[in-house]
């Protein structure tokens, strides 16, 4: 496996990996590694999340698709440390992982470059350089004239992007975004699809990817994952192979597109049937 | 189309460097078509939307009372004309005392006002985000804050005597709560979303309050605070029309209460209309704007 490390620009978080990964072993490396992982809400409730084995790769990208009631954000949650599992294991290789959620979740009392600055001021860089990370990274969202605007100034897409650019300014290498384009309109959608995967390609990030939309997840990811609900149980998988960037009409997306569809229907037919 | 090669990271980064430009335009035409402009109002015409009406309300009121004087509802030692009273504020103007009186309250309230943010912000943000806490305090808070503050002067003079303690501790009693009660009711409207994105971000326990917590619920606050302005200054106003004694200076209500010994009408009126001004004043001058401010920057004011 060690030829599916990108040839991309070596950033430092592609570098950390790579050392990680020489230090442990191929067959080890990994990014966010879930092991047996059971979710219950209240005592004695029923599972939301049963026996998740999960493991994403450095550099990754991983669809969680599943309908209502799989546990998607849950295992999210999680994953982010923002709640406790049941039972079972999370291990993280580095860092506390950035989620995007599907509002943006920016603080409207900053102006879209200080929301950033204060993502790294928490991460503890300098004063002195916060400025010019910010900017940098609202450039590599292509909003570089936004950093002196309110939240409230921007549209849907480009608040998406703001809050991309502070998951961005974290530390941890472990991108999680929670149906972050749910909200968007489809041509939106679409543009931001290409920036992510742009993006991703470029910082090297794992990315753990939530969605109910079978063709986004298919546009975007290298693996899907398909949960079942109640409980959320890994379903299926699939790897894709179809080079980037696609196009989320042309035939391949469109073609694993309903096979994975019909797979989720059947999950969700079964819940019909008692 | 499902296959075992688990990747085959990044044919982005090779696709050809046209299509990288067609989505940076694309992207910057809906930019575009999705931001407006938003234009300022012209200074006319907030002049006339906004200082217009009342300017017309209080000449209309001015009227109704001059209309009364004439008819002689009442004695005139009981029912001056406007004009008397205007008379009786310029006398006190000339004598120089206005501008102590005003000061011997204004500072007062000042001081009470501050001690009640510094009492009153941790004792909200504790009430707000501690479970029992709340459960035990919070319903003695906003039941403080319906007692009327006038009913703390008898005790207070008794515990403290006739000085500016006894003063004080009446502010504080009819400030603290209702200051407290904005923030508790800031934080409570914080959304939850504001909280989970913190502490993504690493903004935990006490960061969190100053990153996230702090800052999201200052418009809550700032109404707390407006609030707890009017109920200082009430507070004060009561306490110094009652405790009147020599050594507590002489202050708007010391004015008023000499006005009542005095049987002045027009004196007692200027003083009611002093302290009214003071108190719209403060509230026109300080906390409106700075409402607007806050609430202007998150986009939470929409300009009709």
């Amino acid at each position: 496996m060690s030829q599916t490390v990108h040839e991309q620009p070596v950033t430092a978080a592609a570098t950390a990996v790579d050392a990680a990964r020489t230090a442990r072993g191929n067959d080890d490396a990994y990014a966010v590694r879930l092991s047996n992982v059971s979710k219950s809400f209240g005592r004695g409730g029923a599972p939301v999340l049963d026996g998740i084995d999960l493991t994403v790769k450095p550099g990754e990208f991983v669809c969680l698709l599943g309908a209502s009631g799989c546990g998607k954000s849950t295992l999210l949650n999680l994953i982010a440390n923002l709640d406790k599992p049941s039972a079972g294991t999370i291990d993280l290789k580095s860092g506390r992982p950035a989620l995007m959620f599907q509002d943006h979740a920016l603080f409207p009392w900053l102006k879209a470059g200080k929301n950033i600055e204060l993502a790294l001021k928490l991460r503890g860089v300098p004063r002195d350089q916060r400025r010019a990370e910010a900017e940098k990274l609202l450039a590599l969202v292509r909003l570089d004239t936004a950093y002196d605007k309110r939240v409230h100034e921007l549209s849907g897409g480009m608040r998406q992007r703001v809050a991309l650019a502070r998951a961005l300014a974290q530390s941890g290498d472990v991108l999680l975004m929670d149906e972050p384009f749910a909200a968007l309109d489809a041509i939106t959608r679409d543009v931001l699809h290409d920036e992510l995967t742009r993006i991703w390609a470029d910082t090297g990030r794992s990315v753990v990817f939530v969605t109910h939309n079978v063709r986004e997840a298919v546009r975007l990811a290298q693996r899907v994952v398909l949960l079942s609900s109640r409980p959320g149980r890994i379903a299926r998988e699939w790897t894709i192979d179809i080079p980037q960037p696609r196009r989320i009409e042309s035939p391949d997306v469109s073609a694993l597109s309903i096979e994975i569809t019909d797979h989720l229907r059947g999950e969700i037919r079964r819940h019909g049937k008692h | 189309m499902a296959s075992t090669d688990l990747t085959k990271p990044a044919e982005a980064e090779d696709h050809a460097p046209g299509a990288r430009e067609d989505v940076a335009g694309l992207e910057a035409g809906l930019d575009a078509l999705e931001t407006y402009e938003s234009e300022r109002t012209p200074i006319w015409r907030t002049l006339v939307s906004k200082v217009l009406p009342p300017a017309l309300a209080i000449a209309f009121l001015l009227l109704v009372w001059q209309i009364a004087y004439w008819a002689e509802i009442k004695p005139d030692y009981a029912l001056p004309r406007p004009l008397d009273v205007w008379d009786a504020f310029m006398k006190t103007w000339r004598e120089g005392e206005t501008l102590d009186i005003l000061w011997v309250s204004l500072e007062r309230a000042a001081i009470g006002f501050v001690m009640a943010i510094a009492i009153a912000t941790p004792l909200g943000l504790v009430v707000a985000r501690v479970k029992w806490i709340r459960a035990a305090i919070g319903p003695l808070l906003s039941g403080l804050q319906s007692l009327p503050s006038v009913a703390w002067v008898p005790p207070a003079v008794i515990w403290f005597g006739l000085n500016n303690s006894a003063i004080y501790a009446v502010v504080l009693l009819g400030a603290v709560p209702s200051i407290a009660q904005g923030i508790i009711s800031g934080v409570d409207q914080v959304p939850p979303l504001f909280i989970r994105a913190g502490r993504v971000l690493g903004a935990t326990g006490l960061l969190g309050v100053w990153h996230v917590l702090l800052p999201a619920s200052l418009p809550g606050y700032l109404a707390g605070l407006k609030q707890g302005w009017a109920f200082t200054w009430r507070s004060l106003m009561a306490a110094e029309l009652i405790a009147a004694s020599p050594d507590l200076g002489y202050g708007l209500g010391q004015y008023l209460n000499q006005g009542r010994d005095l049987g002045d009408m027009p004196m007692m009126l200027s003083a009611v209309f002093m302290i009214l001004i003071v108190g719209i004043g403060i509230d026109l001058l300080l906390f409106s704007p700075l409402e607007k401010l806050v609430l202007r920057q998150r986009g939470l004011l929409v300009n009709k």
